[in-house]
């Protein structure tokens, strides 16, 4: 009586975007401009350095892309492990990868206490969504107190007075309100708790800022494509995506009200306007989060993906190759994240992170940036 | 092939090779347990922060909050009992209908496709269970079965809410097809062992076919269901992926099974790549620790269960 056993393969579909490039032999290739003012690496020049970094999940396929391509700059490759943001920083302060990731900015004293430093490397948006018959994505505007009531749990008929002040000339259904929520810890949380916690006294005092809180209604999807088939699921339901998802799924989203009032759509361009108009200046650290921020066109719901590292390198020759990477991702990446509905950073901003680097990072007292 | 030698007075006397034997297979056998001891450990060491912070209170607190870190596990707990009961209602009494089909009453050519078929579906790992679940299941029963079932129970609170295809009831029906095979293929094995000398027996004394299952092939397996059941429930307590696919994921304890809850398995598989606290992590490790307990406990009572079945009927598997 033996039992068959099947074995049935998972494939693991890791979206690499570039399939139709025939990278060309890539160790052959002589490093180019990216490293050859480094005189840190000339005595190491023909062996490639592998990069090891860990952390978030929700810049994995864009960090992916850039490496792929990369790789056929000077032969660098890159081992990126997207165990999501707790693990990355778990790793980082293990030492144990070269470069740690996390969708939420660690506190400046965090950052300290171990001698880390954190630059913004992407952004993204956070978009709510709705099945909603016969409205039309963009259709309905929530003002800052209904979204925050709808995720409390106090507006619970999508045609209550609240919403309809708003959309006097949207016809509003009688169905009940369900909201759907991340079941598992995530940055997409983060960043959307925090909003709600800005614009809402009731949301802070009740629930909080968290990668998972104690949500006060709804059900849990797992992962952005969990909250994407629940939403796509229940009539009258609201949950929030990451922007890519809500394109990706052609899921219907809502306008919301921005710092100055305004309501504004979800678009690589409000990402923009709200990382331009942030005062990244004067947040030590890059402690900043991009929610909420000031701009005629900014979408409020808008993060950034950061990246660890120390500030005391032990291995001058892979941080400045990490620091290379970076600078080329920078420099050459921002149409592939455009392509993947990512943001990429403003120029202003990326100065800043250039004058971080070569003021912090450094190996036995040296810069390893200049 | 020789004979093994009978073990006690001449094992001093074995050859270097059959000391090897003994040395190794015993070894083999330690490990396990040892391996067993470390989980126990490692799973109370590194839950210690939240046991010493919370004490009792976690089991019987539903408070769940990441954010000002006051944890408890009863949602947890409950989820993971009722999305189990659910399961073992559904499952028993179908596993043994099919079993005692494929095994009395089909002729070969129809029991033997259906037997490779349980065994296949045994076989599927659980996660695609829970994508069907997601995907196709949900909406069914959004659809048809949870409708269906207020409109005949409406008034029951069991019944209660939006139907959503998603919850406590869909999560435990899932978990029934999942452990339908396994208790399934091993009834079967166990109903076949039954001597058919003793069946014969009874249908000579004019006993019905039925009549002959219930008093005959049930009674005489009896022990051998018991350990197929528990077999089910024990994979249906820690069961994770097709769980938190259909479950809903609120840590909310509801007296409808339409609406959505948690088991610790679920919550674990959700929350613990992102918990970068220690007194979260530790919190989370502790309901491991308790899953741990309950399977603990689950196959105590499996064992004391069997044992006594087995001198009551005296004879039998």
């Amino acid at each position: 009586m033996k039992i068959i056993k099947l074995s049935i393969a998972t494939v693991l579909m890791l979206i690499m975007g570039c399939g139709k490039q025939t990278p060309p032999k890539a160790n052959q290739e002589a490093p180019k401009s990216a490293t050859s003012d480094a005189s840190a690496t000339a005595d190491t020049p023909s062996e490639p350095i592998t990069l090891t970094g860990a952390g978030a999940t929700f810049p994995f396929p864009i960090y992916s892309k850039w490496a792929h391509a990369y790789k056929n700059v000077n032969g660098t490759k890159l081992n990126y492990q997207s165990i999501g943001s707790g693990g990355g920083i778990a790793q980082i302060k293990a030492k144990t990868v070269a470069f740690g990731a996390s969708d939420a900015p660690l506190k400046p004293e965090e950052l300290d206490e171990v001698g880390l430093i954190q630059f913004p490397m992407i952004m993204g948006g956070v978009v709510p969504v709705v099945n909603l018959e016969d409205i039309a994505p963009g259709q309905l505007k929530l003002s800052q107190k209904v979204l925050a009531d709808i995720f409390l749990g106090k507006v619970k008929k999508w045609n209550d007075k609240a919403i309809a002040a708003d959309n006097p000339n949207v016809k509003l259904p009688d169905t009940d309100v369900s909201v759907v929520h991340r079941a598992d810890g995530s940055g997409t949380t983060w960043i959307f708790t925090n909003y709600l916690d800005k614009i809402s006294e009731e949301w802070k005092s009740k629930v909080g800022t968290g990668k998972s809180v104690e949500w006060p209604t709804g059900v849990g999807g797992k992962g952005n494509e969990g909250v994407a088939a629940y939403v796509q699921r229940i009539k009258g339901a609201i949950g929030y995506v990451e922007f890519a998802y809500a394109l990706q799924n052609k899921m219907s989203h809502v306008k919301l009200q921005n710092k100055d009032g305004n309501y504004v759509d979800p678009t690589i361009e409000s990402f923009q306007a709200a990382a331009a108009n942030a005062d990244w200046k004067n947040a030590p650290g890059f402690y900043l989060v991009l929610t909420e921020q000031p701009g005629a066109a900014s979408w409020p719901i808008t993060g950034a993906s950061f990246i660890l590292m120390y500030k005391n390198q032990d291995k001058p020759d892979v941080a400045k190759e990490a620091l290379n990477f970076f600078d080329w991702c920078f420099a050459n990446g921002a149409k592939a994240a455009t392509d993947l509905h990512y943001v990429p950073m403003p120029k202003e901003v990326v100065e800043l992170v250039h004058s971080l680097w070569k003021e912090n990072i450094q190996s036995g007292g040296k810069a390893i940036w200049e | 092939m020789k004979m093994p030698r009978k073990q006690g007075s001449n094992a001093s006397k074995s050859p270097l090779g059959d000391v090897l034997y003994n040395v190794f297979t015993r070894g083999a056998a330690g490990v396990v347990i040892l391996i067993a001891i470390g989980i126990v450990f490692s799973l109370a060491g590194n839950s210690w922060p939240a046991i010493e912070k919370f004490g009792a209170h976690f089991l019987v607190d539903t408070t769940w909050n990441p954010v000002i870190f006051e944890f408890g596990a009863l949602s947890s707990i409950a989820g993971t009992i009722v999305s189990t009961i659910i399961a073992m209602i559904i499952a028993v009494p179908l596993s043994v209908i099919i079993a005692f089909f494929l095994v009395e009453l089909a002729h070969p050519w129809l029991s033997k496709p259906i037997g490779y078929a349980i065994e296949l579906l045994a076989a599927v790992p659980s996660i695609i269970y829970g994508m069907w679940g997601l995907f196709v299941f949900a909406p069914f029963m959004a659809d048809h079965i949870q409708p269906a079932l207020q409109g005949w129970f409406g008034k029951l609170p069991l019944f209660e809410g939006p139907p959503m295809g998603i919850g406590m009831l869909s999560a435990g029906i899932i978990l029934a097809l999942m452990i339908l095979p396994f208790i399934t293929a091993v009834m079967r094995d166990v109903f076949r062992m039954v001597p058919s000398v003793v069946k014969e027996a009874s249908f000579g004394m004019g006993s019905t076919t039925l009549e002959t299952a219930q008093n005959v092939t049930v009674k005489y397996g009896f022990s051998g269901l018991l350990g197929a059941v528990f077999l089910g429930l024990g994979r249906a307590v820690g069961e994770t992926m097709a769980v938190t696919f259909v479950i809903g994921n609120s840590h909310d304890i509801s007296a409808s099974l339409f609406a959505a809850g948690n088991t610790i398995a679920s919550t674990l598989a959700n929350e613990f790549t992102e918990a970068a606290e220690p007194l979260y992590m530790s919190a989370l490790i502790e309901l491991g620790l308790v899953l741990f307990v309950m399977t603990l406990v689950i196959q105590i009572l499996a064992q004391w269960w069997i044992g006594r079945t087995q001198k009551k009927a005296g004879a039998g598997l």
